[in-house]
């Protein structure tokens, strides 16, 4: 970041405002080191370190609520204002609150995988930790050279966590990723290139006013650039065409990492399109705005025939219904920042953060119970009896993603989504996300009828379940019923614009 | 007042809560269900007593705080003339139920398991008529859907999983769209508050919104109430429901479709409604027509009818004139609709019993079985069961709607509104329907005295299958007593004394449609 400000400037660095991104990313490195020097048996003190660190992390989001602060920027001159590359308004901190909590929450599910597993160790932690300091440090940046490197870290060590398990599907699963991501993150710097050359500047707010202004035979390369950037950012979250690659890594990757993919890293690639989208090419809504609509309703359309197709004694296949359904709220995701677009109003992308929170609750908690309860769908068949508090939770998660009461804020979270495209006129992906609704319900049900069926004749021998997955799944199971409770914690984002 | 009506929807989400304790298993889950029922039935019926009943058409028992400021969505509560007797309906027949599967628990899960879900579909029901904030609406309205759906996939009969999915699946579809409409009619009105909105009465909403609106909310409540032709998930659904969900599914979930007309559309989307009212009529007539013909079919000798499946259709037609009032958007019309509504509650839901307890008896409900599939053959009931065939028989006319019972007064009075529509509408249109609404009670007639006469009637000495079956039974027992006769009378009383209910909906109403 600092490669963007001028040399010959002094910069004061706001240490208290780049807190939150900063411990994971000195963390990775003390773990690493220590990975060195530690016993074999002390290792799982590492992954408690990470925890405690994203805990720490996490309290240090606090102290920036109150006004949103800013660094690393770049005076402006009489006609020009300043422009800064860091940002940690309200956008930015949800988002970090979502990256930083479901970090924490995978984790947690990590300290019982890495060692049932066989992970290494150390890298493992590095990896996530690193990861999380570019997803948490994306939502934050306000320039397209930090928003493309923050992409970078966020992705690089996420393909190495999805190599690491060492049975040849990781592999693979791993290889799919690198290769598709790689090509979209090309595909973005190009686009980059392109309204560089057109409007003189990284700065998103100094785009967004040159933009307006480019001369007529720069115009088609603006509309390329704006467009081909976006797509890495499509990319990270899933949407169609860029969704193939998420059924085979998730079922590859250890069972926690597709939990970290689903969320964290849909909300790092989220957060970035809609900051560029939003503050930087607003001029060109209605373009962006259409495309991303068409795009927000293939994404919730494929993904939901996907995981209509999933087999329940399919080897993965809950992982599997799992990834298919996360494309699909991937197009619910999209869909208020397309209003924005269309509607012209920064405010839609409340509903976005807003639902983003509920759908990282809700679906890190089912993770967390696959983590402990089985990879097959079939495994589900009879949960309640052999392990109630666990079924119970994940009807409950399931209930939520579907929208459907009890799930009082998972529904809610959809009622938000609608009402920013509904006000934005555009009914058409209105009714889409509708029936998509009552489709993806089919599936969540069917699952959540699995739980209470009568157990099946082999019963499996009761372990007992680490701490740390229990203490998740609660964690998880306490917000999500707090949240049903009063919807306004996280709704309360949804009214107002975040951007300060 | 205000805290009878808090406590009314707390006292079952509580006692919900409480079946995931697993010490109240077995019976006492079962009694805790009957006790909290019970509560819940007292304190409807102190609501109603403490109910001024000077001024039914105001909103009483207030409760309106703010509870998800994001969204404009006010915890507000009340009820009036229109809710009051759905509210004691529902936790009636909620009761009823309770106690019903007391003796009577279809096998399928654990009584915990049971007792909760019923508990929870108590509040959802009841949380449906108290609230008045479109987003809580909604909430109540998808509350229902979850416990019915495992009411029916597990301890329902026949073909279960799939009817489940089918009520759920067309429901959700419906209200999904619903909730577009809720939306829209939400932020174009500026607020979410069904009493502002309907002393709006559309102030401020150009007709094509409201016809959008009514279109979308329309779709949703058609589909529960239901209304032809979305009314084919009802006939699966009754079958394969146990005997309670299909009471319950009967005599409060459909309401909940025609009271969202009533409460919602009407007074807030008045153009919108009367644009398309006479699409309403037409289609609320041909389910008329439509049910009381599938009756006819299934009721043949030799269709092998189900008589569970003959009353889901007989609703679909009860359910026609229901619509037929709401059409023709009058006092005398809605308040027809209204009394039908109740009065259809309560018969139906005695007749699912009825069918319910013949089919415990005799293992089945096919009429062919029970009857023999001869011309004249009967399964003898007055013979062999004098009490239930007598209550079977005393069911089936008040659903006929024989004047002095509650099932007359309603289809009556929707007849008369649409003899005189509201003014603007077209008076041919609705005589036409008018007059095949009465041809639909002359068929009604002639399936329900032909259930009568296949069930009840006949020589009990010749055997049907079924009947051979099952020899020697016992009549009417005494919990199934305790579940019906408060149905029995209370058809009586709103026979004979229809002042009772109209006094209370006929002010709120003639509010509603604007103080005309």
């Amino acid at each position: 970041m600092l490669t963007v400000a001028a040399p010959s400037m002094i910069q004061s660095v706001d240490w208290v405002a780049i807190a939150p991104p900063l411990v994971p990313a000195a963390l990775a490195l003390v773990v690493l080191v220590a990975d060195l020097f530690l016993p074999p048996r002390h290792k799982p003190l590492l992954g408690w370190l990470s925890v405690a660190g994203l805990v720490a992390a996490l309290a240090l989001l606090l102290p920036l609520v109150d006004s949103p602060r800013s660094t690393f920027c770049l005076p402006g001159s009489a006609h020009v204002p300043t422009s800064c590359s860091y940002v940690a308004d309200h956008f930015a901190l949800a988002f970090q609150l979502l990256v930083l909590g479901g970090a924490l929450v995978v984790a947690l599910l990590s300290i019982v995988s890495v060692e049932e597993d066989r992970l290494p160790t150390g890298e493992f932690w590095f990896l996530l930790l690193a990861a999380t300091c570019g997803a948490a440090l994306l939502p934050a940046c306000r320039d397209l050279a930090s928003l493309v490197v923050a992409l970078e870290v966020a992705s690089l060590p996420a393909f190495a966590l999805v190599a690491l398990r060492r049975d040849g599907r990781g592999g693979e699963a791993a290889l799919k990723f690198f290769l598709s991501s790689v090509t979209a993150t090309a595909v973005t710097l190009l686009g980059v290139s392109f309204v560089y050359a057109a409007t003189g500047s990284l700065y998103l707010d100094r785009i967004a006013a040159a933009l307006p202004g480019v001369p007529g035979q720069l115009q088609p390369l603006t509309a390329v650039g704006t467009v081909l950037t976006l797509v890495g950012f499509a990319f990270k979250t899933a949407a169609v065409p860029f969704h193939f690659w998420v059924p085979d890594t998730y079922a590859g990757a250890p069972v926690p990492v597709a939990g970290y993919l689903s969320v964290v890293g849909k909300a790092a690639g989220l957060s970035g399109l809609a900051a560029i989208a939003v503050l930087g090419f607003h001029s060109y809504g209605r373009d962006w705005g259409l495309a991303l609509a068409v795009l927000a309703a293939l994404t919730m359309t494929v993904g939901n025939v996907g995981a209509l197709r999933q087999r329940g004694d399919a080897p993965h296949s809950a992982v599997r219904l799992l990834a298919w359904s996360s494309v699909a709220q991937a197009g619910y995701l999209l869909a208020p920042i397309a209003a924005a677009g269309w509607g012209a109003s920064a405010a839609a992308i409340g509903a976005t953060v807003a639902f983003a929170l509920v759908y990282g609750v809700v679906n890190l908690g089912a993770f967390a119970v696959v983590t402990s309860a089985g990879s097959r769908l079939d495994d589900y068949r009879g949960l309640f009896s052999r392990r109630p508090a666990a079924a119970l939770a994940m009807a409950f998660f399931l209930l939520n993603l579907a929208g459907l009461p009890p799930g009082v804020i998972g529904l809610f979270g959809k009622v938000v989504v609608f009402r920013a495209v509904v006000d934005s006129g555009m009914g058409w992906l209105a009714v889409i996300m509708a029936v998509n609704v009552v489709i993806a319900l089919y599936y969540y049900l069917v699952w959540t009828a699995k739980l209470f069926q009568a157990a099946p004749e082999a019963v499996a021998v009761r372990r007992p379940v680490p701490v740390a997955l229990v203490g998740a799944l609660a964690l998880a199971a306490a917000l999500g019923v707090v949240l049903s409770v009063d919807p306004q914690l996280v709704l309360q984002l949804a009214s107002g614009s975040l951007f300060g | 007042m205000t805290a009878l009506l808090l406590a009314l929807l707390a006292l079952p989400l509580a006692g919900g809560a409480a079946t995931l304790v697993p010490a109240l298993g077995g019976r006492r889950a079962l009694w805790l269900g009957v006790a909290v029922t019970g509560a819940d039935l007292a304190l409807a019926i102190a609501l109603a007593a403490g109910f001024d009943l000077h001024r039914p058409a105001a909103m009483q028992a207030v409760t309106d705080v703010a509870w998800i400021p994001a969204l404009n969505v006010r915890f507000h509560l009340g009820v009036d003339g229109i809710s009051l007797p759905l509210l004691v309906l529902t936790a009636l027949l909620t009761f009823l139920c309770s106690i019903y599967s007391l003796r009577k628990l279809p096998a399928g899960g654990s009584e915990r398991a049971w007792t909760g879900l019923l508990l929870l579909l108590a509040t959802g029901m009841l949380a449906t008529f108290a609230v008045l904030d479109l987003l809580l609406f909604f909430l109540a309205f998808e509350i229902v859907l979850v416990p019915m759906y495992f009411l029916i996939a597990r301890w329902g009969g026949e073909n279960r999983g799939p009817a489940a999915f089918r009520f759920i699946l067309y429901t959700l579809l419906g209200s999904a769209v619903m909730l577009l409409g809720l939306l829209l009619l939400g932020l174009k009105g500026g607020t979410f508050d069904m009493t502002a909105l309907a002393a709006h009465h559309g102030l401020g909403l150009s007709r094509g919104t409201q016809v959008i609106v009514v279109l979308a909310i329309g779709l949703g409540l058609a589909v529960k109430s239901p209304m032809w032709p979305f009314h084919s998930w009802l006939p699966d659904a009754h079958t394969a429901a146990p005997t309670a969900g299909s009471v319950l599914l009967a005599g409060v979930l459909l309401k909940m479709g025609t009271y969202g007309f009533v409460r919602v559309l009407i007074p807030s989307a008045p153009l919108g409604m009367h644009t398309l009212a006479p699409y309403l009529g037409a289609f609320a007539v041909v389910g008329i027509l439509y049910g009381s013909l599938a009756c006819l079919a299934l009721v043949r000798p030799g269709a092998k009818g189900d008589l569970k499946r003959l009353i889901a259709y007989s609703s679909v037609g009860h359910m026609g004139f229901v619509l037929l009032g709401i059409a023709t958007l009058t006092a005398t019309g809605i308040n027809g609709a209204l009394f039908a509504n109740i009065g259809h509650g309560l018969i139906t839901g005695l007749l699912f019993f009825l069918v319910g307890a013949v089919k415990d008896r005799y293992g089945t409900a096919d009429l062919d079985a029970l009857a023999g599939a001869g011309a004249d053959s009967g399964a003898a009931l007055y013979g062999r069961l004098p009490r239930l065939g007598g209550l079977l028989a005393f069911a089936a006319v008040a659903s006929l709607g024989l004047p002095g019972l509650a099932g007359f007064w309603g289809e009556l009075l929707a007849m008369l509104g649409s003899f005189q529509p509201a003014a603007g509408l077209s008076r041919p249109t609705f005589l036409t329907l008018m007059a095949l609404a009465g041809l639909g009670t002359l068929l009604t007639a002639a399936y329900l005295l032909s259930v009568v006469r296949r069930v009840c009637m006949g020589d009990p000495a010749l055997e049907s299958p079924a009947t051979a079956k099952a020899p020697a039974l016992l009549d009417v027992r005494g919990y199934e007593a305790a579940a019906w006769t408060p149905l029995v009378v209370l058809t009586v009383v709103a026979g004979l004394w229809p002042a009772l209910l109209l006094s209370l909906t006929t002010p709120a109403v003639k509010a509603l449609l604007g103080g005309s």
